[in-house]
């Protein structure tokens, strides 16, 4: 909410989270009643590893100013090793993306469990107060695509 | 052309509070494909999914897209309502937005922005679903229990009730867990030994039983109904088949002064051992650590005094192999290391001691045959001070403690006093609280018994400090008793710590093995916490006991016993219907690269040379993948993976999730 006071911009945040930890995790804030900014838009996957480097791109493109995904901790994978593929897919497409002028604290990879409400509050709450702080990203977004 | 219905739900006014329900119903109104739109008080009541069936009818639907709940909570029951008027199940998507949205935004015009925003995303989702058809996956009908302690024994009792095979691993020589170790069970009193020996014979004698003791899980693969287990069988030295149980071996054994595990180390057994004198199998074991002959190559007099000759030095531990249907966790518990409370002088006299230990010295088939005696000077105590939450109900930074209460502390130190005062009326005791629970069917009364009948002292506060006195052999306790304010000094004769209790130290471990969640503590987490907790979320595997939170022994044994009944659900059962949203590839793209079987976990992927339609009428054999539907668990790694996208998932594709992003983005 302190978002809010500061500036009048507001970030659109793309979360992408597992199904069986972070989803979870997002459910029990939820369920505890933890609040984090509205910001955060969160699409579920099966698992960190379907994140094809594409879904990314495309958020940058269509004028997501951060994008943040979430898995299960390293072991914890209930596809045993797909967060492992993520962390190396996404070091790789993260150092393009900083070449490419995509600053390196608007995409983070985080491990949230089932169980880690507060840490998933947490974490939006970080992500978004430094995208915030970064401002709005305009060097991959395509402006055909917007409607208006 | 889809046509989508888009129903908003107000669930009370837990997502009406902070949404604007009606809102989201007319936005939802302008959205591209949407023909329907509706909000209703509670989506997920019969009324609610009858308007959504009635809606797909009268207005001819294709897709239907739920604003509501987690899907985690109620995906499967929108499912099943259009599955019941024939639509296809996967064509239905929903938009979180109560523990997403309402739950988490206290603004009701951001909120209401936000579920917007998430329908739509849905509702882009839902126009491009398809619809799925599940696979069938063959069921092995037999079960794995893992643990063979009463919630070990319990559920294997009850699945071979039934009539399938159970297999209990367990690492100790003997089943019976913790609860052969107490001396008697609160409220009731009964000896625990006479209630759960008979349990472990018939574990014994039952023929659909195997106990696979002195053994661990070594590697868990597969998936509900087809699971590979890898089960180390330790080297016991000792031929099970032969061995009688006869004991002679132990009486001969002359190294004596082995610390005895079954009294928590109180006094010594031999090195060739059996724990205790009902122990299932009845079989000795050869402690490896300390026997002469494996080690120096000296004695052998077991195997010289060994009638049947099952003694063998050269045995090996082996790895056998074994395919179940679902597994039962019942790993249990431990009592927690409070050695870090130096404050309680444990570790620095033998008279304090855990509850558990006091257990064993006042048990017939303890160190001192069931006579209380300290174990400095093995003298009566006169005065016994017990202190509750050793380690529980306190912050993790405060040395590492429980923040979770153990539950069964305040009823087992009742019974501990109320059973010392039986035997011993002139004994003085000193219990110190922060409170007393004793929620649960007679046990409130058992604790006033204590309070009232027996003059057991409870005093709310906190010790400050026990100080061993060498000179007099007392222990000097320092405790603050926070009704009347003031400090006391009791010079006690014993100290009892309620330790916390915590999961089997190889818990986490196990659940690795077996992919399912753990919470913070270690402890399994169940797959919801109300509607499933003898589940885990890992399709397949049940929970049962301690390992799943601290309880006590009923609430074990019912838990036990409601995962055996979900085991048998799934043994019944000839073949199971499989997770659709797999992966498959696009026979026309794929180039047989062999990248994507590289990074499946399960083998899901194989290759088959296929002939394809050419131009001018030519056929060509080209090597393409091919997922096998029984084994893909949907992961999704080989479609990122493939270089030339040829593979996709099915439930969640490329498009679909593109279509959010879009949708959330714009």
């Amino acid at each position: 909410m302190s978002v809010k006071e500061n500036t009048e911009f507001q970030p659109t945040i793309v979360a992408f989270c597992c199904n069986w930890c972070s989803y979870s995790g997002a459910d029990l804030a939820g369920t505890n009643r933890l609040s984090y900014p509205t910001n955060v838009k969160i699409i579920r996957v099966p698992c960190s590893c379907r994140i094809n480097p594409m879904f990314v791109l495309r958020a940058f493109q269509r004028g997501a100013d951060g994008v943040i995904l979430c898995g299960c901790h390293p072991g914890d994978c209930h596809y045993m090793e797909g967060n492992y593929h993520t962390r190396r897919r996404m070091t790789l497409l993260f150092s393009m993306l900083n070449y490419l002028g995509i600053e390196s604290a608007r995409t983070r990879v985080e491990w949230v469990s089932a169980a880690e409400g507060q840490r998933f509050v947490d974490v939006m709450d970080d992500f978004t107060a430094k995208i915030t702080e970064l401002g709005p990203n305009r060097r991959l977004e395509d402006l055909r695509c917007k409607k208006n | 052309m889809q046509r989508i219905g888009v129903f908003v739900c107000h669930c009370g006014t837990n997502i009406a509070a902070t949404v604007d329900v009606e809102a989201v119903a007319e936005a939802a109104k302008s959205v591209p494909g949407v023909v329907f739109s509706a909000d209703y008080p509670y989506m997920c009541s019969e009324s609610g999914q009858d308007l959504v069936k009635e809606s797909v009818q009268k207005y001819n639907l294709t897709n239907v897209v739920i604003c509501s709940c987690s899907p985690r909570m109620h995906e499967k029951t929108f499912r099943k309502a259009v599955e019941s008027i024939g639509m296809n199940p996967y064509m239905l998507e929903i938009a979180n937005i109560r523990e997403q949205c309402s739950w988490v935004h206290k603004d009701k015009e951001e909120g209401t922005e936000k579920a917007i925003m998430l329908m739509k995303a849905a509702c882009a989702k839902a126009t491009l679903n398809t619809p799925l058809t599940p696979g069938m996956l063959p069921v092995t009908k037999r079960a794995l229990v893992i643990g063979g302690g009463i919630a070990g024994m319990q559920a294997a009792l009850d699945i071979a009730e039934a009539g399938y095979e159970v297999d209990i691993v367990e690492q100790k020589p003997t089943i019976g867990g913790k609860m052969a170790q107490l001396d008697k069970t609160f409220p009731t009193l009964d000896c625990s030994s006479c209630i759960v020996t008979p349990k472990m014979v018939d574990v014994g004698q039952n023929d659909k039983i195997r106990i696979l003791s002195y053994s661990d899980v070594e590697e868990v693969k597969g998936y509900i109904g087809n699971f590979d287990v890898k089960i180390k069988r330790k080297a016991r030295y000792v031929d099970e088949d032969k061995c009688t149980g006869c004991g002679l071996c132990t009486e001969k054994c002359p190294m004596k002064k082995v610390p005895n595990e079954w009294n928590l180390e109180l006094d010594t057994r031999s090195c060739v051992y059996i724990p205790f004198a009902q122990a299932v199998p009845k079989v000795a074991t050869i402690d490896p650590r300390y026997c002469l002959k494996l080690n120096k190559g000296t004695c052998g007099i077991c195997s010289k005094v060994c009638g049947v000759g099952a003694i063998n030095y050269e045995a090996k531990d082996e790895i056998i192999e074994e395919k179940y249907g679902a597994i039962v966790a019942a790993t249990g518990f431990e009592i927690a290391d409070i050695s870090r409370y130096d404050e309680y002088a444990y570790g620095q006299s033998p008279d304090v001691v855990t509850s558990l230990e006091y257990e064993r010295l006042m048990s017939a088939a303890g160190p001192f045959g069931g006579h209380l005696l300290r174990p400095s000077d093995h003298k009566e105590p006169k005065k016994i001070v017990f202190v509750q939450c050793v380690g529980s109900r306190e912050e993790e930074s405060c040395k590492g403690g429980k923040e979770y209460c153990s539950k069964v502390c305040c009823m087992y130190t009742a019974k501990h006093a109320i059973l010392t005062k039986d035997h011993y009326p002139d004994t003085d005791i000193y219990v110190f609280y922060i409170d007393v629970r004793t929620p649960g069917k007679l046990f409130d009364e058992f604790y006033r018994r204590a309070v009232e009948q027996y003059g057991v002292h409870y005093i709310k506060g906190a010790v400050g400090k026990v100080t061993p006195h060498k000179e007099t052999g007392k222990l000097e306790v320092q405790g603050y008793d926070m009704i009347l304010n003031e400090q006391m000094h009791i010079d006690a004769d014993m100290v009892v710590l309620a330790a916390a209790v915590e999961p089997s130290h190889t818990a986490r471990r196990m659940a690795t093995m077996l992919t399912a969640p753990m919470d913070n503590n270690d402890f399994f987490t169940e797959a919801h916490a109300k509607l499933r907790p003898v589940e885990s979320a890992t399709a397949g595997v049940f929970l049962a006991g301690m390992c799943q939170g601290p309880k006590d022994i009923p609430e074990t044994v019912s838990q036990a016993s409601a995962a055996a009944a979900k085991v048998i659900g799934v043994l019944a059962k000839d073949q199971l219907v499989g997770n659709p949203c797999i992966a498959h590839p696009d026979e026309l793209m794929c180039n047989g690269c062999s990248q994507c079987a590289g990074v499946c976990p399960y083998g899901a992927i194989t290759y088959v040379e296929k002939e394809f339609r050419m131009p001018n009428r030519t056929t060509k054999m080209r090597r393409v993948a091919q997922v096998n539907e029984a084994v893909c668990q949907g992961c999704g790694a080989c479609t990122v993976t493939c270089p030339s996208g040829a593979m996709d998932l099915r439930g969640f594709s490329n498009n679909e999730i593109m279509a959010e992003v879009d949708a959330l983005c714009l």
